[in-house]
């Protein structure tokens, strides 16, 4: 048996708004395709921005890459704000746990005072990293030309302040939140010759302008590398050293990478796929870049993994970059 | 380094979890990275001064925002299960719904562009990270506000293709040239304009008046959406207080520059808010209250205590105020007046006042409604009564700066229009106000670029010669039944029909009718 609750059904006079129905056809539409389609301003800008006369608002001559449409590239997760943040408080919540967790065994402070300067000299730096991928990423939310795209480059630049906090959580917990071990790490970040490749590599990527080239080398070419290598093999590393309840700590980033995967990887296929000029602009991009992001990772693989693991790693980007038309070099794969 | 070992406050915890995270560059030049913080003349000699206007790390923001949200779309689900737009006091007030998804939707969505651009351009992180928290939030006020509409789009004309029309409708240039103006300004003068000018100055003359109307009007969607929102609108506020303060305390040569942008902002925002108080005063069925008595408490009374506090920092209260203090009277008649004449090319209808909400006017309005409005409002409801109903067919001549057509009068004399014109660079150029023309010889390079829709229109730039190819081929406006004179329309009909006042008809013995 069911029950009916009798209701009045009144017909709609359409479907959807008719920006959506001119891409998908007047029927429902999902509330990513309301939420994401055709609702950034594309024509009759009043005035050229002070900081950039040669170019309108919103002009998609801020990349080289041209795309016919550029809400061709849509996001695989079908996130739009609600959506994105909806899926974020379940992911922190877990990392809420494993944080209160650690703080109540004092999981960190009972580690040996070597591998506690360890986190500080070759983890908890990262923090300033994802600082500069912040700001790579807003700064391409606010240049990018489609809803579709910027959106999605919003919620990273959300993302990576976030798991910046995440990170420096974990020097909290050794100082016992005073900020000394802060203080500490960041010495590493400014001075330590490990770290000096990778800080000048956030800082040249802070004066990219194209924003594609930015995306590209941000979110696919260093993340590629850097988040197999941090909080997967280092990850294990840090387990040999006695230290593998760190991992509850970094858990965000290893689901928020595997996740990033899906939308990255999306955009690359498309606007590669676009045309023949993108890809090659591309394919000149990562020639440049991924030697770069390989570097800057270096002396952090020679301290803890050892190469092997990076160049692993890297083979693993090449065969990604060749499955959507782009090749890495410097790597005999 | 002074040993720590203090547990830190929770003021110095958030700085650790924000700011600490940037470093001094070296191997590039700050202002390489930061290349657009020093064109404007603000100086900004120590960064570290700045006070977060708030302390929400992302792990918090996660999770009230998706608290938030999940409430919110509950209603929404509710609202359209339900058939929530049947409960509105009248098809009258989805026009003010049209106007909000096609005049402010687009701003927010615009903010949210603006902020991410300003949320990089800072050289002081802790700034940046309270732009990108207001980006994030004005992404969601978009959004949300596509998701609150989308019912009303399914069941009523006209708010089929906001985005679309809010690129091109001629009175959207207003609402639009305002953010284009923000936007395409430097970094310090788009926060004096949009955290400082509108969204703490005069965000409850904007905002809060269509929120309060949705709740006025059974609209449980949007005043919904209203509630949800103003714990972000309360961070933006605080950011706009903040922002201003910091500039003013840092260096006493921003001080003129400040005020400048003050002057200028206030005058755009109060043109812009023309379209708030005619729906205030004539597109809610069930008003909350006057134009002029929001104005007076709003700005008068909470702008006055604000640019009181601000004395001591040098900056005087915005030029011009007196003359905006003065049209609070008059602005939403005359607003009116005009759309009511140009409704053939708006998306929404527009109609005469019922004599209960004429008394009401003449009441909220005893020195200006009866004496200089009554009498050209009867008028034209006798004549759509008889069959006559007026459009007007000239195009008007558009401010060069706010681009509302010159409709207002002078300050001193309602009976005399309000027109200034300067020549520059060989071109004349006309203004609604000293306000707009003001503006303009402060910054004429830019101004002189305004895509006028008028002119616009003249210069074969709109898809055609006549009204109506432009209006619907260009505007994507189905002419007569997105908009003109409400009584009669589709959507009255259909109100009507909703209502019992007449049998509900299927939706396919309709289309057989017609």
């Amino acid at each position: 048996m069911t029950i009916e609750i009798k209701t009045t059904s009144v017909e709609p006079i359409r479907n959807t708004y008719s920006a959506i129905a001119r891409r998908f056809g007047d029927k429902p539409a999902t509330r990513y395709q309301e939420a994401s389609f055709d609702i950034e301003a594309k024509t009759n800008f009043h005035y050229r921005p002070l900081w950039d006369p040669k170019r309108t608002l919103n002009d998609p001559s801020r990349t080289a890459m041209q795309m016919d449409d550029w809400y061709a590239v849509t996001d695989p997760r079908q996130f739009f704000y609600g959506a994105y943040v909806g899926n974020r408080a379940k992911m922190q919540e877990a990392a809420e746990s494993n944080f209160g967790f650690c703080d109540k065994r004092n999981l960190l402070t009972r580690l040996p005072e070597e591998t506690q300067h360890q986190l500080l000299r070759l983890l908890v730096p990262l923090r300033h990293v994802e600082l500069g991928a912040n700001m790579n990423n807003s700064k391409i939310a606010g240049d990018a030309i489609a809803t579709t795209v910027a959106q999605m480059h919003m919620f990273a630049a959300a993302d990576r302040l976030g798991i910046g906090q995440y990170l420096s959580r974990i020097a909290l917990l050794l100082d016992g939140s005073t900020g000394k071990a802060l203080d500490e790490s960041k010495t590493f970040w400014m001075d330590d010759e490990l770290w000096q490749p990778m800080r000048k590599l956030v800082e040249d990527m802070l004066v990219i302008d194209d924003w594609f080239e930015l995306t590209l080398v941000q979110n696919v070419l260093l993340d590629g590398l850097m988040y197999p290598l941090i909080y997967d093999r280092m990850d294990a590393w840090l387990g040999e050293q006695g230290a593998e309840d760190v991992s509850l700590l970094t858990e965000f980033q290893r689901d928020w990478f595997k996740e990033s995967l899906r939308w990255t990887n999306a955009m690359t296929k498309t606007v590669v796929g676009e045309s023949e000029g993108n890809r090659e602009q591309l394919q000149l991009w990562v020639t440049q870049w991924e030697p770069r992001a390989y570097e800057a990772l270096k002396p952090i693989a020679q301290a803890t993994t050892g190469i092997d693991a990076l160049d692993e790693i890297r083979a693993e980007l090449s065969v990604r970059l060749k499955k959507v038309g782009l090749e890495s070099t410097g790597v005999q794969a | 380094m002074a040993i720590k070992n203090k547990k830190l406050n929770l003021k110095d915890k958030y700085q650790y979890l924000t700011r600490d995270m940037a470093w001094e560059p070296t191997y590039q030049k700050k202002e390489d990275i930061y290349p657009d913080e020093q064109f404007e003349g603000i100086k900004i000699t120590d960064w570290s001064q700045w006070e977060d206007p708030f302390r929400l790390t992302m792990d918090a923001y996660w999770k009230y925002q998706a608290e938030k949200e999940k409430k919110l779309y509950a209603i929404f689900d509710a609202f359209a299960q339900n058939n929530g737009h049947q409960n509105i006091t009248d098809a009258r007030y989805v026009n003010a719904l049209k106007l909000f998804l096609s005049g402010v939707s687009p701003l927010e969505y615009a903010a949210f562009q603006g902020y991410a651009r300003v949320g990089r351009q800072f050289s002081g992180a802790g700034a940046r990270v309270a732009c990108q928290l207001q980006a994030i939030d004005e992404l969601r006020h978009s959004q949300t506000q596509q998701h609150a509409m989308s019912h009303y789009n399914k069941h009523f004309n006209g708010l089929h293709d906001a985005a679309h029309q809010h690129d091109r409708i001629w009175f959207l240039s207003v609402p639009k040239s305002f953010f284009d103006d923000a936007r395409s300004a430097g970094p310090f003068e788009f926060l004096t304009a949009i955290s400082f000018s509108f969204e703490y100055v005069l965000t409850n003359l904007l905002f809060v008046p269509f929120m309060s109307g949705a709740a006025y009007n059974g609209d449980m969607a949007t005043v919904t959406f209203g509630f949800s929102a103003q714990s972000d609108e309360a961070r933006h506020m605080t950011l706009g207080l903040e922002v201003i303060k910091f500039i003013l305390e840092q260096h006493e040569d921003n001080v003129p520059i400040i005020q400048r942008w003050i002057d200028k902002w206030f005058w755009r925002g109060f043109r812009l808010l023309s379209l708030v108080g005619m729906m205030m005063d004539y597109m809610l069925p069930n008003k909350v209250m006057s134009w002029a008595e929001a104005w007076e408490v709003y700005y008068e009374q909470n702008g006055g205590a604000l640019f009181k506090d601000l004395e001591r920092y040098g900056i005087r209260p915005p030029k011009y105020q007196d003359v905006a203090n003065a049209a609070k009277n008059h602005v939403s008649h005359q607003a009116w007046g005009t759309f009511y004449q140009y409704s053939q090319a708006t998306n929404f209808h527009t109609w005469m006042p019922e004599e209960e909400e004429m008394t009401w006017l003449s009441e909220k309005y005893p020195e200006t409604f009866d004496k200089y409005y009554r009498a050209r409002f009867e008028h034209w409801d006798k004549e759509q009564k008889e069959g006559r109903r007026f459009y007007n067919n000239t195009l008007p001549q558009l401010c060069q700066v706010c681009q509302i057509p010159v409709i207002f009068t002078e300050k001193d004399d309602p009976s005399v229009f309000s027109h200034r014109q300067i020549k520059h660079e060989g071109e004349r150029y006309h203004f609604c106000s000293d306000g707009c023309c003001d503006i303009f010889k402060n910054e004429p390079e830019k101004y002189i670029q305004a895509w006028l829709p008028v002119h616009q229109i003249y210069q074969g730039n709109c898809g055609g010669a006549d009204v109506a190819t432009v209006v619907e081929k260009y505007y994507h406006i189905n002419l007569g039944v997105d908009n003109m004179e409400y009584h009669g329309s589709p959507d009255h009909q259909r109100w009507l029909d909703i209502k019992g006042l007449k049998p509900l008809q299927s939706n396919s013995e309709k289309k057989t009718a017609a």
